[in-house]
């Protein structure tokens, strides 16, 4: 007799309008354009989609701890170029320890900035500011401004995110893990519960047992090491490495967390939103020229989107607070 | 106290100042020429021009990620103007009118749509640079008429250019505002507590709209300079200009949290900045280099304030 009335929460409302209207994008395009539903443009719309997927869901914990990284896309930049000259060092050596050092480099390069932000409380924004510059400053000193070319890259180096597996590319099936390990963490793991409590209210979360601080250090080291791990990927994606790789990323891969529903304020946001947010982007940039606009419309639309979207979470959030105000 | 640590950094900036000013004389025989000083200035005069009303949005709590994207969003608009054979003074008026219809939309997202300022100018950043963007695409627009190369080009006396006149006319006008006007210390009420400013009568957001659409008029003014300067317009132009100039104003001890800063920092914070890019560029040091020394100061600057007051 009992009627149970389950509360679906706001952001999983959210979630299932925005895939709802990611599904109407897709299917529009594909009426207009059958060749876009094709399983080669899948892959390929996935393909391209993959980094910015797994940067922004790094992102996204960090925004989540009421934080902001400007320093990944300088990370990335940073390990790809270690990636690449330890590749050109040791090329006999294969992928595994280039992919174990770039996200350990990366994870410690996020470290870094988790403690300034932890240990000193240094504002966010100011120290990753600066370790943006100092990171870029870095890839410089460290090749001596050099291009490393495709030439000087091994084959299993270039060959690693290329490489096909049921149709879909080696890249695009670790983003895929990523992501399903996201989605399976941040409803379901404790700590995914504390940087939720931690963004949500650092107050109360301090009273529970909960060290925002430490939240935050934990948020920055991961998504670090994503960071890391994207730049040897994008790095033998593109088959180059040079300084100013995915220079300005930083601002797209946040505007994807934006667009994704993820609260700037903290304590909100869902990977499954995150990830549907990037999606809706490339599905955008790839019919673009299918529909006879010029890709140049495409940050444009983005721009659109993502005051669209933050306008609608504005109405609904009651409490306002800006980033520069964030004290943790 | 809050003063006198103030005080301590803008002397320490002075200092840096100066070394570095002592440091080039001797490392390099080409820096100590007033003619070389004086192109120097080009480095940070453009960016120190929208550091200065980006200082006061600071102070007072806000930021705007967006001006870069509207230098560049200004310089289309009065590249197309030209290309319609707009003369030079309907080409600065353009530019500054669409710096300024561009913060207004910033001012407005935030006062009205309530939205925080990061995101909205970081949505704005995306729509205005997008706009560049869709408009030229990868064309290159340079039709510009020969007499509008005087804001960027020409010399008021001597070495001293329109350019360096103009930063010296507005700090002098943005220090005497911030530090001896009423409207000066609303800004740092604002900043350091809006809901008490509002209810001690301050039309707070009014005033946040209005700082909003001052960023935006500098940067149309800064658009108007560096469109002349170089003669041409991509939609690239100004690209990352955004995160520099929030350095430079950082630097010169604004704090970020709001309610501290002055327009004296800035304009040394700017000095050093231009000058260390400069003499590192005759040393054959590219300016990527400076941009570790640029990090670490900038996490210093909040840094040492922070393990101050631990103790």
């Amino acid at each position: 007799m009992s009627v149970t009335i389950r509360r679906i929460p706001d952001s999983a409302r959210r979630d299932v309008a925005f895939a709802a209207l990611t599904l109407a994008l897709f299917l529009a395009v594909t009426l207009a354009f059958p060749g876009f539903a094709t399983p080669r443009s899948v892959a390929g719309l996935l393909d391209d989609t993959a980094i910015l997927i797994m940067l922004a869901l790094g992102q996204m914990l960090v925004i989540m701890g009421r934080g902001i990284d400007l320093s990944v896309a300088a990370n990335l930049a940073l390990c790809g170029m270690m990636a690449a000259l330890f590749n050109r060092a040791w090329p006999g050596m294969g992928v595994t320890p280039v992919l174990a050092l770039s996200m350990i480099a990366g994870g410690l390069l996020g470290a870094g900035n988790g403690l300034l932000v932890w240990k000193l409380r240094l504002p966010p924004i100011v120290v990753t500011l600066g370790t943006m510059s100092i990171y870029r400053g870095a890839i410089y000193l460290l090749s001596r401004g050099a291009w490393v070319n495709e030439n000087q890259m091994s084959r299993e180096f270039l060959a690693f995110p290329r490489g096909q597996f049921l149709g879909v590319s080696v890249l695009s099936w670790i983003s895929l893990a990523v992501a399903a390990a996201f989605i399976f963490a941040m409803q379901r793991s404790k700590t995914a519960r504390d940087l939720y409590a931690a963004g949500g209210n650092p107050e109360a979360a301090n009273y529970s047992g909960i060290d925002p601080g430490r939240m935050q250090f934990l948020a920055y080291t991961i998504c670090g090491a994503i960071a890391g791990l994207c730049g040897y990927l994008w790095v033998a994606r593109f088959a180059v490495a040079y300084t100013d790789i995915a220079l300005g990323f930083e601002l797209s891969v946040i505007a994807a967390c934006l667009i994704g529903g993820v609260a700037i304020s903290g304590g909100a946001g869902t990977a499954s939103g995150v990830v549907l947010g990037c999606l809706f982007i490339g599905i955008i940039r790839s019919s673009l020229p299918l529909v006879g606009i010029s890709v140049f419309w495409q940050m444009f639309i983005n721009g659109a989107v993502i005051l669209v979207a933050v306008l609608l979470s504005a109405r609904q959030r009651q409490f306002k607070r800006t980033i520069l105000e964030a004290r943790a | 106290m809050k003063a006198t640590s103030l005080m301590r950094w803008e002397t320490m900036l002075a200092a840096v100042l100066i070394a570095a000013f002592i440091a080039f004389s001797i490392l390099s025989p080409y820096f100590l020429n007033v003619d070389t000083l004086s192109d120097a200035t080009f480095n940070f005069t453009e960016r120190a021009i929208v550091a200065l009303p980006l200082a006061l949005l600071i102070i007072a709590g806000e930021i705007d990620i967006s001006v870069a994207a509207i230098i560049a969003l200004a310089s289309v608009a009065m590249g197309l103007a030209s290309a319609q054979e707009v003369g030079t003074a309907g080409l600065v008026a353009i530019g500054l009118g669409t710096g300024l219809s561009a913060g207004c939309v910033n001012g407005a997202l935030v006062t009205i749509g309530r939205v925080p300022s990061i995101v909205a100018t970081i949505g704005t950043m995306t729509l205005f640079r997008g706009a560049a963007y869709a408009v030229l695409g990868d064309r290159v627009l340079k039709d510009y008429p020969d007499s509008f190369a005087i804001f960027g080009q020409g010399y008021l006396v001597g070495p001293i250019s329109i350019e360096l006149a103009l930063f010296t006319l507005f700090a002098i006008l943005f220090g005497v505002f911030l530090h001896r006007t009423r409207w000066g210390r609303v800004t740092f009420a604002v900043g350091a507590n809006p809901v008490a400013s509002r209810y001690s009568g301050i039309a707070v957001n009014r005033y946040r709209f209005a700082l909003f659409a001052l960023t935006g008029l500098f940067s149309g003014v800064a658009a108007v300079l560096l469109t002349s300067r170089l003669g041409s317009t991509r939609p690239s132009i100004a690209q990352g200009w955004e995160l520099e100039i929030i350095s430079m104003v950082i630097l010169g001890g604004v704090s970020v949290w709001g309610g501290k800063g002055s327009i004296l920092g800035v304009v040394l914070a700017a000095l050093v900045f231009g000058l260390t890019t400069f003499g590192l560029g005759l040393m054959n040091i590219p300016g990527i280099v400076l941009s570790i020394f640029t990090g670490l100061l900038l996490i210093l600057v909040v840094a040492v304030p922070a393990l101050v007051n631990r103790r």
